[in-house]
């Protein structure tokens, strides 16, 4: 079987899992029933393929497969604005501002803390992308020991609400927000299609780029800026996944055994669906919601990361 | 800095930690005080100030043993996973034996700080690419997982808020009668002092230190007991207090080089007076509240520690 056939595969298995979410287990008013269905798959999908488009684009370039961007400190942030608004004004401002305001203001706050932390590294010439991966690392403690310090502070009943925050969640997506969250992605996806042609290039590690002549700083930087804005918009949408991306694209390498990105984008979007939509199965019709979804993803993936770590005859 | 100097400081903080806080102690007291006072000072301020002291100084030799043991300037407690794996020890000791007593919880703790550490080293051993700046990340990131399945199992228990409050690292917890347990770490220093040359030498790869002569095997293994010893009763007793094994050797061996007979001293005792110092201005800046020592160390060591790295890059 080649990398192209599994990845119809993937495809198919991914339509599946969609219908089974869709049309099993259907009781009374099917009609609301499947509406409501539909928005969460729509939110499952994309979140799934920008997280996984993301991790993917950032692997090669930090030609590394055990990274992700989810650790640039962005989760961290998106906990500290909201313990923070909760903390100062309260669970009622939450539930009762408008819900689009909130997300394009989560979403600017962490485009430009990205945005900020790029600018503060390229200006210094800095050529060592793992660096720029640790200071975002020590700055997401930080806001991390902030947030923390305000949870403990806060009335248990706040908390609840705050804990709801602190792990993704399908379940209550907001109608307005979902159409604005498409919208942007589809933008930045349009953005992504103009360097989508180096990342086989960029794959082949920073010299042999340049000696291709791609200008590999310039492709770099617009490609690490799309990297932010895509795990923004999915964070701001339904909360932090940290290890999901890790967690399908390494199963599209190990899958697909293909360095064509065009093959390895594809199978990890759709890996990232079937994880979901059959994670999302299991949680609301096995488990009946007793767990969150993004609590088994980060417990999977964070396995499966030591396993890669440890795993015989490997090098990193 | 010569030593005396930094003994100096110590004392100087150790005496304003201790007639600082919301009852009025003042040092003119000292010689007739009430019972009242007299009580506070045994039962809060001493026991905080010793949970301090000690807590500040292993830990600090908890990151200078590591980094010696794995030839790596930021290798610490926090940038292993070791206080992570401390962490969900407790709290699997919390789940599964309910009515478990701190000194069980403890050993649970300390089996899976332990069991981490060796995995962190293991870990090391497969990196073929040994940039310094890529082996912390690769320890934060593991760290950061452990916590992810802790977070799996404390959500299950409905133990989320539980967990978050109390293993943050805060000295306003501590009275006599629940601190003793930081006294382990004690011994563990002396132990630590006697072998300074030997982790020195192991320090220098396996090779080379079996060539001087060396058990390295046992001489690391020992390391890294010392390191999940002192970090399981320090995160049991006081909770995370993070960076804090990073920076203070890494500030000590600029001035000071890299051997451990010769920094051994130093550091623990700048860890004690960073440790004061931090509780001191996290009792005063928002008096008569206190900030928990997790927030005031976070925040200067997360900034001391990106501080290090942009000098180490400018090199």
């Amino acid at each position: 079987m080649n990398y192209k056939t599994k990845t119809w595969l993937l495809a198919a298995l991914s339509v599946i899992f969609i219908c089974l979410f869709l049309f099993t287990d259907i009781t009374g008013n099917w009609e609301y029933i499947l509406e409501r269905r539909t928005y969460k798959v729509a939110a499952i999908i994309l979140t799934g393929v920008s997280i996984a488009l993301a991790t993917v684009v950032f692997q090669t370039i930090t030609q590394n497969r055990i990274l992700t961007p989810s650790i640039l400190g962005l989760d961290s942030l998106y906990m500290l604005i909201n313990t923070f608004i909760i903390f100062v004004f309260g669970s009622t401002t939450l539930t009762s501002t408008d819900k689009n305001i909130q997300f394009i203001v989560i979403v600017a706050i962490m485009i430009l803390f990205s945005g900020l932390l790029y600018k503060l590294l390229f200006k210094r010439n800095e050529q060592n992308i793992y660096f720029l991966l640790l200071i975002g690392f020590i700055i997401g403690t930080f806001f991390d020991s902030f947030s923390s310090f305000m949870q403990v502070l806060i009335d248990p009943n706040e908390f609840q609400i705050v804990q709801d925050r602190m792990f993704a969640s399908f379940n209550n997506i907001n109608t307005d927000v979902l159409l604005l969250a498409t919208v942007l992605i589809i933008l930045t996806l349009l953005l992504f299609l103009r360097f989508f042609k180096y990342l086989d290039v960029l794959a082949l590690g920073r010299d042999h780029a340049i000696n291709l002549g791609v200008d590999f700083d310039y492709v770099v930087k617009r490609l690490l800026v799309i990297v932010a804005i895509l795990i923004s918009i999915s964070t701001a949408l339904v909360g932090p996944i940290t290890f999901l991306g890790l967690l399908v694209s390494n199963l599209a390498y190990e899958f697909l055994k293909t360095y064509r990105h065009f093959y390895l984008l594809l199978g990890a979007s759709l890996i990232s669906v079937v994880a979901l939509v059959g994670g999302q199965l299991v949680v609301e019709r096995i488990f009946t919601f007793s767990t969150t979804l993004s609590v088994i993803i980060n417990f999977i993936g964070g396995v499966y990361f030591i396993y890669l770590l440890l795993k015989e005859n490997r090098s990193w | 800095m010569k030593k005396r100097y930094l003994l100096l400081v110590l004392i100087i903080l150790s005496l304003i930690s201790l007639f600082i806080g919301v009852s009025d102690i003042s040092v003119m007291d000292i010689f007739h005080l009430t019972d009242k006072q007299w009580q506070i000072l045994v039962v809060s301020r001493i026991p905080r100030l010793i949970s301090i002291i000690v807590s500040g100084a292993s830990l600090s030799i908890a990151g200078l043993i590591m980094q010696s043991l794995s030839r790596n300037k930021f290798v610490s407690p926090t940038t292993a996973g070791t206080m992570d794996f401390a962490r969900l020890g407790i709290l699997v000791a919390m789940i599964v034996f309910a009515g478990a007593g701190s000194l069980s919880k403890m050993f649970v703790a300390f089996v899976f700080a332990l069991a981490g550490t060796f995995l962190f080293m293991k870990i090391l051993e497969r990196i073929k690419f040994k940039d310094a700046i890529f082996i912390p990340l690769v320890g934060l990131m593991l760290g950061n997982i452990v916590s992810s399945i802790a977070t799996f199992f404390a959500y299950q228990n409905d133990l989320i808020q539980n967990i978050s409050s109390w293993l943050i690292g805060d000295f306003s917890i501590i009275l006599k009668g629940n601190y003793e347990l930081i006294f382990i770490s004690v011994p563990l220093l002396f132990i630590a002092y006697l072998y300074a040359n030997k982790f020195t030498i192991a320090g220098m790869g396996e090779d080379f230190s079996k060539g001087l002569g060396l058990n390295y095997r046992q001489v690391v293994n020992l390391g890294l007991i010392i390191v999940a010893l002192i970090t399981s009763s320090v995160v049991l007793t006081v909770g995370v207090i993070p960076f804090l094994g990073l920076i203070i050797p890494n500030v000590v061996s600029i001035y000071r080089g890299d051997h451990l007979k010769n920094s051994l001293a130093p550091t623990a005792i700048l860890g004690a007076i960073f440790v004061l110092f931090c509780d001191i201005l996290g009792r005063v800046i928002i008096y008569p509240y206190e900030i928990p020592i997790n927030l005031t160390v976070g925040v200067i060591g997360s900034a001391i520690f990106i501080y290090l790295l942009l000098r180490r890059q400018a090199q």
